[in-house]
């Protein structure tokens, strides 16, 4: 009768060891780390590990591990942000170029977790600090671009198809063609659907009126064609800020929210990201030797040096055939099973295109990715504006027929075809991106939210935990150990799934805790009730846990819909909040229904019959 | 130790009249609240700039007050915030979209009081963020009722769901009252914890429900009144119990979380204190004066959990 089946205890206990060791990072908490990378992207291996040694050794910067982690990066991890600082400063100055640095965090625990796979939870920016940058994305500024290539490309249209026109407009998706002689309007139409046949072509209201219009499908292709290519830019971007675990993402219809984490210098963040970014497509010099031209440091004429990614010398010619703005569309795709990347240009780029190609068949061509940068500078006395350009050729290709404004690069390895498509589509024209939200939260406010969370949290805990010992004595003991094991399995919870902890998430386990001793109060009231009522106290344990469920499940399904709906509707740390009350209930059902009934058995179970209970 | 020797006979519904018109009386002073003071709505909700900076020592107000002025700053309210060292600039949001700009000028400006003043946070929200974010909390709060409101009816009978609803909506309304008197600011977090409250007082009002459906046929010869008397006087030790036990921790949260969570921590704190109340005076009550009779609970009762032990 008073039997809790073993397969259920033991159920409870292999749970609460897995929690345990999921939550065990979290005992040994994260510090300063850098996090280092080959500039040629080559993997960094143990053997490596010497010369940052010797180095640091060399210095007398004291560090606390320095190691090369599975994906070939490089971390050096410090007991505080001046010598980590100190040290990233003498790894630029000695490596000048070799690597790309990054400030970061890394865990403290011992090898053997972090091998394991186990990570501490992740901090949010308001625990951390850091950056948060809302974009938004002009969409319908990328759709008007659109439509005033097609403006300019459908005059060309007509022209060539010997069509008067008075005018040819561009409003949003649409194109209004006003037609010389009205009678022309169907050859008109035919013309338009030929150059694009895309496009929804139909007759205007009034007579000889054309319309052209971007089908819904296009318009929204171009919208996610704008962000993509702005998320891809910013990307790039970031990389070269050194934030080691930067989260961009697309966020609803047209934004792109940006977490730098560890960063401060809002000023330099916005600078670098606001970069804009162009293409230029340009023939290769194929006679005189680009090794000579970076020797000399001279450009025979008519050329210009350029290096590709990987610091190789490109020599090319000074006349560009086609630059970003007249880059449509770029994807990676396959060619006849082979990774390629189709590319579409506007009607004057493919003209540019045709031209050359037909001239210059079998020979190279490549694509330089340009990024642009304004620059407030002081020059005696005066603020001016200097605009910095950093290139690089991203493709070198063999030009294999002729073609005008749709032609393929191929040759590529998967990995290269879709790298070189999202740097063709970062350095189309671009769409224009605004700031509508900054956060940034100094590292000094980072601190103390955790500490007065975590000082929230154990005082918290302490004071319910205590209530409950003085109300149930041996049971308020019980409802203390599923309380913690209940805090135990929410860290391991989010641990696992490496979900952030914000202060309102802090500010939700706390709440947690007050409100799952609601769970151990409703049983352990009902028991009491029982033993008032005269049963014995094994009957007492098993009415207490039956009556008690009907009550401990509906009310906190209520709890439950509410965190799921923050969580919908919420943004940033409230999120974090949200999440931490909808896990806070599972574990709560779990640690109070199984873990407490486990514990019960625990304490009690051996004794057999039992005369009175410590409720 | 036990609140009660034995289970209290209180009679709660008894002058339920008089809770009623205290619990109107609170509705419509909240309303008149709001409407004559308004909230006072954080830059979440309206967009604008927040700056938190700490001075070295004691902070200057006024001298800092004249340099935004001074740095073309308009609008920005200056105060203390938690110390006398911490001050928080609030500017509001401009249409023109240069919030940003605007910030970045008052950090300036701050700077050029005391060049030793560290600059602990700045949050610049556009405009239409800020729309957005009031639209989607607005969305989560009805959409909450709503699911939680469907629950209750769907696990309890109709009577009792109106009752449960109505608790629902009272105690967010007092909160906000609350906040329109003290012209706290209201932000996201307040928002989140008031979400949080509704689902801690219909947790209240589902135990004391809970109790009602199983007593209720059991008492036969007694009135509705009688039995939801009994219900709630079973389940008063539980009620403070867990009252207790969560004020313990939202207190915690109040004195030592900061200043960041502090309205966050005070919706609570009311929440507590309303939720517990509503639950007996809104949900209980409203629940028996609309007839509620033991004939309401005859049907669904007979099937229970034989099989559904722990």
């Amino acid at each position: 009768m008073h039997q809790y089946p073993l397969w259920k205890s033991m159920t409870v206990l292999a749970i609460v060891l897995a929690s345990i060791l999921l939550a065990l990072p979290n005992v040994y908490g994260e510090t300063a780390a850098l996090q280092m990378s080959r500039k040629d992207r080559a993997a960094f291996t143990g053997a490596d590990a010497g010369q940052f040694e010797q180095l640091l050794a060399r210095e007398g910067i004291a560090y606390e591990d320095l190691y090369a982690d599975a994906d070939g990066r490089m971390w050096i991890r410090f007991d505080g942000v001046e010598r980590q600082l100190e040290a990233r400063d003498a790894i630029n100055k000695a490596f000048e170029g070799q690597f790309a640095v990054a400030t970061t965090f890394a865990p403290r625990a011992p090898r053997w977790l972090t091998k394991l796979g186990l990570k501490p939870m992740s901090l949010g920016l308001d625990l951390r600090g850091g950056i948060y940058l809302v974009y938004e994305v002009d969409v319908q500024g990328a759709v008007a671009q659109l439509t005033q290539v097609l403006e300019r490309d459908l005059r060309k249209v007509l022209r060539e198809a010997r069509i008067p026109y008075d005018e040819v407009a561009a409003a949003g998706p649409q194109l209004t063609v006003t037609l010389k002689d009205p009678a022309q309007a169907a050859d008109a139409r035919a013309a338009i659907s030929a150059f694009d046949p895309g496009l929804q072509v139909v007759d205007g209201a009034v007579p000889g009126q054309v319309l052209a219009r971007l089908t819904e499908d296009q318009v929204r292709q171009r919208q996610d064609f704008a962000i993509q290519q702005n998320i891809t830019a910013l990307k790039n971007r970031v990389d070269a800020l050194g934030v080691a675990e930067p989260v961009i993402q697309r966020q609803g219809l047209n934004r792109i929210a940006v977490q730098l984490p560890g960063i401060q210098d809002a000023a330099e963040v916005v600078r670098v990201l606001g970069k804009v970014a162009t293409l230029e497509f340009r023939l290769v010099d194929p006679v005189n030797s680009p090794l000579e031209a970076k020797r000399s440091g001279r450009a025979p004429l008519g050329t210009r040096l350029y290096e590709d990614r990987q610091g190789n010398p490109v020599l090319l010619k000074r006349d560009v055939i086609a630059t970003g703005e007249q880059l449509i569309d770029a994807s990676s795709t396959l060619s006849q099973g082979e990774p390629a990347v189709d590319v579409v240009l506007d009607g004057r780029g493919g003209e540019e295109m045709l031209r050359t190609t037909r001239e210059n068949l079998g020979k190279p061509m490549a694509v330089v990715f340009i990024e642009k940068e304004r620059e407030l500078v002081e020059r005696d006395g005066k603020k001016v504006v200097v605009d910095r350009s950093s290139e690089e050729v991203i493709s070198v290709a063999t030009i294999r027929g002729i073609f005008s404004n749709r032609f393929q690069i191929t040759g590529l390895t998967a990995g290269e075809g879709q790298e070189l498509a999202k740097l063709l589509r970062a350095g189309a024209l671009a769409a224009p991106l605004y700031i509508v939200e900054q956060r940034l939260i100094g590292p000094s406010l980072g601190k103390d939210n955790i500490e007065r969370g975590f000082l929230a949290l154990a005082i918290g805990m302490v004071g319910t935990l205590v209530f409950m010992v003085v109300y149930y004595r041996m049971f308020g003991l019980i409802a203390v150990g599923a309380l913690v094991m209940n805090v135990v399995m929410i860290t391991a919870t989010l641990s696992l799934f490496g979900a952030a902890l914000t202060l309102p998430g802090i500010a939700g386990i706390v709440l947690t805790v007050g409100m799952a001793a609601d769970a151990n109060v409703l049983i352990y009231e009902r028991i009491r009730e029982e033993l008032r009522n005269g049963t014995t106290p094994w009957a007492a344990i098993h009415g207490g846990f039956d009556h008690a469920l009907s009550a401990i499940v509906d009310g906190n399904i209520t709890t439950l819909i509410a965190a799921v709906m923050l969580f919908a509707f919420g943004t940033g740390p409230i999120r974090g909040f949200a999440l931490v009350l909808f896990i806070g209930i599972l574990t709560t059902l779990f640690a109070a229904l199984m873990g407490t009934r486990a514990l019960i058995q625990l304490v009690y179970g051996r004794r057999g019959r039992l005369e009175r209970l410590s409720v | 130790m036990e609140f009660f020797k034995k289970v209290p006979q209180i009679r709660f519904m008894e002058r339920r009249r008089y809770w009623y018109i205290t619990s109107a009386v609170m509705i419509v002073a909240s309303l008149a609240l709001v409407a004559v003071r308004g909230l006072n709505f954080g830059i979440d909700f309206t967009g604008g700039v927040v700056i938190e900076a700490a001075f070295p020592a004691a902070a200057d107000l006024e001298a800092s007050r004249a340099a935004l002025a001074e740095a073309g700053v308009e609008g920005a309210q200056v105060q203390t915030f938690g110390t006398v060292n911490d001050v928080l600039v609030r500017l509001p949001p401009t249409e023109a979209g240069n919030t940003r700009q605007q910030g970045e000028a008052a950090v300036a400006a701050l700077k050029s009081v005391d060049a030793a003043v560290v600059i602990k946070r700045t949050e610049a929200i556009g405009p239409q963020v800020g729309r957005e974010l009031a639209e989607k909390g607005a969305t989560a709060l009805i959409m909450t009722l709503l699911f939680i409101g469907l629950y209750v009816i769907m696990r309890f009978q109709w009577k009792f769901a109106v009752g449960a609803i109505l608790a629902a909506l009272h105690d967010p309304l007092v909160i906000v009252g609350f906040f329109a008197l003290t012209q706290m600011t209201f932000d996201l977090a307040v928002l989140s914890s008031i979400l949080a409250v509704i689902g801690y007082s219909l947790n209240d009002t589902v135990v004391v429900f809970d109790r009602v459906r199983e007593r209720m046929p059991m008492l036969r010869k007694s009135t509705p009144v009688q039995a939801m008397d009994v219900a709630i006087n079973e389940t008063l030790s539980r009620t403070l119990m867990t009252s207790v036990s969560t004020l313990i921790v939202v207190t915690a949260l109040f004195l030592l979380a900061g200043e960041t969570l502090r309205g966050f921590s005070v919706a609570l704190i009311i929440g507590v204190f309303v939720g517990t109340y509503s639950s007996i005076y809104v949900a209980g009550a409203v629940t028996l004066d609309l007839g509620l009779s033991n004939r309401d609970l005859m049907p669904p009762e007979k099937k229970e959990e034989a099989d559904a032990l722990p």
